[in-house]
């Protein structure tokens, strides 16, 4: 009789199973507009160039070797890592209250994040400290939460399903309605899967209440610089958070911006009142990776950190940056354009005004298995779409795919 | 602790100015109440030693592998693994939740061998963690989620110093077996025995599989023999940890012999590998986490399970560690070189222990060292007293954990004669 007898079968991810079901379609027209890793406009990925040279340098460097890092990870990293979402010249930096937890990914930082929050805010050990996320977010912010512990996750309203835009006034009534004290984990640019992000102003109410009502700041920054282009306007909201004083956290993600994915490298940037809270904090923050992982790896790290800190690579990192956010803005125009030409029924304005890798097309789980089925163009049952996805060679396709679906499904 | 109290809020942070960059009124912090943690032990060892101006000092705290100039060796075959891999261009999409497979595959066979019957049934699932310490944490988080007959883990006394909060932090309860006999330095195999036949059935008992951190002591393999028969006349579930395959006895089957053994006696073990040391890989984090089960299906249920606990931590792990130790085990000619790399390892450190030994008795010393060349790997548990420990600091700039716990890989053919004559003057 085994212990594991009674061990059930466990439901896939969706979103790799996406991917798998793609890769057994035998269609020639077949359209992967599922999982966000950026593409080329051959549907490739795409090493960036700045990445490839560093990586020659860190084999062709026989002083390198594979020692253990710090447990908090590479000093270097953490800091550059820091600075990137705040600025340089970033008040809190200066002051010596900011520190960073080289992490896993953008995951590994909501995770070591979220393992910090249960044990020591708002209590010792409080797991009733609710937690809200947006609806809809980033499927996995739930698991990251409850795992650590955390009993009460709920939604904030955030998509407004029927203008197709940001659902602000309900969000702002969900942020004076929620208990003192709760945690709001908020997507600092390209919000995953709506692409709809605050305008400065709506930021601006949304840091009043938040500071009125003295919620806590956890900010899930996975895209710095693929939304707009701009590092400094994709840093814009936490910036002015910090700026209002708050002490937050931000889990920041190198995996997209970077190209890194598979390398796994992410940072927990925190913000103190002081140094003295801050060290106090980062201490406790070793005790939980020490548990975790240990340490955190290497290789990736050392490549953000290199190209960071030289003028000449981190410019041509900005530039390769750009490339990404320009080819998706462009996918975007095009899109909207060719729906409009096509006379689809509905706006579709929101594609344009949405941002990131990800467009929250408005397409029902009806029409979205038409989509997959019948067109071959595969996507997320929420209507997510991955702009990467979309191509100069498929653009047509999946524009003429929509349209017919939205014509003949309702 | 209590809960805040509403009186920490940001009351006065409305009157704070941007564009003056300071806070005209401090507002008290989220963070006042928690603690400071304490330093972890072996890190202030490290930190010490860098303060200490001597030019003689030696830091034997730390868990990697030097060479006989004290530095950090970078095996050749990895350099190799490095160069093909950089060489094939690959890109840096995401891996699967439970890893690379290849490296999945390979390295599970290191473990139990090509011929085992399990890999050949298809009857286990091995995922990609973030070395052994991720390997434990995904094993642990899995027993506590999964294993709910039974909330106790019983470890060696003593054990590596993380195994406790790992298994904590996971929701388990800790309890010990007696294992070290500081009496003879060398094992207690009857107090093992002793204490096992008392463990709950189905309790989670882990073993070190060679190389015992941190005492270096290993049972013989007629000891292990009637351990695995009392753990399955008990119906205990056990947990093997192995970090030091190829790197203890400098042979890689014989290394894994336990775990192989107790397989083949019908055990459903779960493994947790590391290739920090054996391929010298630590700061890339390369690890497996192993769950033998009953036949392939149950294997496919677990696997998924894995996966829902992983994804939640990190989504997915690193690449480059895996590709490299996939690299070598699956190209005949890197494995063949890396063998001979892990076995020259291992004979460094064990000519070191026979060298210590030697000088000991060169100084004079009365004592019995035998135990320094019986124990095996890279630690070696001295026997030293927390005083004489800190006299062998404090005046010869030796830096090792109180325990008495010394790491041969941080003494050298330079350095050993040294260590020996301070080890002399504090023990006479």
């Amino acid at each position: 009789m085994s212990v594991f007898s009674e061990v059930p079968q466990a439901a896939p991810v969706a979103v790799f199973k996406l991917t798998a079901d793609f890769r057994e379609d035998k269609d020639p027209n077949k359209v992967n507009l599922g999982v966000g890793a950026y593409r080329t406009d051959d549907s490739q990925p795409w090493v960036l160039p700045v990445v490839k040279k560093v990586e020659r340098m860190i084999v062709e460097d026989q002083s390198l070797n594979h020692e253990y890092l710090p447990i908090l990870g590479l000093p270097e990293f953490r800091s550059s890592a820091s600075k990137i979402a705040l600025g340089e010249e970033s008040p809190a930096i200066l002051e010596n209250r900011v520190g960073g937890v080289q992490s896993l990914g953008g995951t590994g930082a909501l995770k070591i994040g979220a393992e910090f929050l249960r044990r020591w805010y708002n209590g010792h050990n409080n797991t009733a400290t609710p937690v809200y996320v947006s609806a809809p977010t980033w499927e996995n912010h739930n698991a990251v939460f409850s795992d650590a512990g955390f009993k009460d996750i709920r939604p904030y309203k955030y998509w407004d399903a029927e203008k197709r835009g940001l659902a602000l006034d309900a969000f702002l009534t969900d942020l004076e309605t929620a208990p003192e004290h709760s945690i709001f984990v908020l997507h600092a640019c390209a919000h995953n899967p709506t692409g709809t992000d605050p305008k400065p102003d709506e930021w601006k109410k949304i840091a009043e209440v938040m500071k009125r009502k003295n919620l806590f700041v956890f900010f899930d920054s996975a895209y710095q610089g693929f939304a707009s282009g701009s590092l400094e306007k994709d840093a814009w909201a936490i910036r002015y958070f910090v700026s209002q004083g708050f002490e937050l956290l931000c889990a920041q993600s190198f995996s997209k911006n970077f190209g890194l994915y598979n390398e796994r490298v992410g940072n927990l940037t925190v913000v103190a009142k002081d140094s003295e809270n801050l060290s106090r904090v980062l201490s406790q923050m070793e005790k939980i990776v020490r548990t975790t992982w240990s340490n955190p790896p290497s290789q990736g790290a050392r490549l953000v950190a290199i190209t960071l800190n030289s003028p000449e690579l981190f410019a041509e990192w900005q530039a390769n940056v750009k490339t990404m956010a320009d080819r998706v803005l462009l996918m975007r125009a095009e899109l909207q354009a060719k729906l409009q030409a096509l006379g689809t029924p509905g706006t579709w304005d929101h594609i344009t005004h949405q941002i990131g890798m990800f467009s929250f097309t408005g397409l029902n789980p009806k029409q979205v298995e038409y989509m997959i089925k019948q067109k071959h163009v595969y996507l997320m049952a929420s209507g997510r779409i991955n702009m990467c996805g979309l191509t100069t060679k498929n653009i047509d396709y999946v524009a003429q795919s929509i349209h017919e679906t939205v014509t003949k499904v309702q | 602790m209590a809960l805040l109290k509403s009186s920490k809020i940001f009351s006065s942070v409305g009157a704070f100015s941007p564009s003056l960059g300071v806070f005209p009124i401090r507002a008290s912090s989220w963070w006042s109440e928690v603690q400071m943690g304490p330093p972890d032990p072996i890190l202030g060892v490290t930190e010490a030693f860098k303060r200490d101006t001597n030019a003689k000092k030696m830091n034997l705290g730390v868990g990697a592998y030097r060479d006989d100039q004290g530095k950090p060796y970078v095996l050749s075959c990895v350099r190799k693994a490095e160069a093909q891999i950089a060489a094939k261009k690959l890109d840096k999409e995401y891996l699967a939740i439970g890893g690379l497979g290849e490296f999945n595959k390979a390295c599970v066979e290191l473990a139990l061998g090509a011929d085992s019957e399990v890999l050949k049934s298809g009857r286990s699932v091995t995922v990609q963690t973030i070395s052994g310490t991720g390997s434990l944490r995904i094993g642990a988080n899995y027993l506590s989620r999964f294993h709910t007959v039974a909330r106790d883990v019983y470890l060696p006394k003593p054990s590596w110093g993380n195994h406790t909060p790992i298994f904590r932090d996971a929701g388990l309860q800790l309890k010990a077996y007696t294992y070290y006999d500081p009496s003879t330095c060398g094992f207690n195999f009857k107090g093992a025995l002793d204490d096992i036949s008392k463990i709950p059935e189905k309790s989670i008992v882990l073993v070190h599989a060679c190389a015992h951190n941190p005492t270096g002591v290993d049972p013989r393999q007629e000891q292990w023999k009637e351990m695995a028969a009392l753990m399955k006349k008990k119906n205990l579930l056990v947990f093997f940890d192995m970090a030091y395959q190829g790197f203890a006895s400098g042979d890689i089957n014989r290394d894994a012999w336990a775990v192989r053994h107790f397989i083949e006696q019908g055990h459903n073990i779960v493994l947790s590998q590391s290739f920090a040391k054996n391929m010298g890989l630590y700061g890339e984090r390369v690890g497996g986490f192993t769950v033998v089960c009953n036949d392939a299906e149950e294997a496919k249920r677990v696997e998924s399970q894995l996966k829902i606990l992983i994804r939640p931590i990190y989504s997915n792990p690193p690449m480059n560690g895996a590709r490299i130790a996939a690299t070598i085990l699956n190209t005949p000619e890197l494995r063949n070189e890396w063998l001979e790399e892990v076995h020259g390892m291992a004979n460094r450190i064990i000519k070191m222990r026979e060298q210590l030994a030697a000088n000991l008795k060169k100084e004079g010393s009365t004592h019995n060292w035998q135990h320094v060349i019986d124990q095996i790997g890279m630690f070696c548990f001295t026997g030293l007293k927390p005083e004489q420990v800190e006299r062998l600091t404090k005046e010869f700039s030796v830096y090792m954990t109180k325990d008495g716990r010394i790491s041969m890989a941080g003494v050298t053919s330079g350095n050993v004669g040294y260590l020996a004559h301070g080890i002399h003057e504090v023990t006479k």
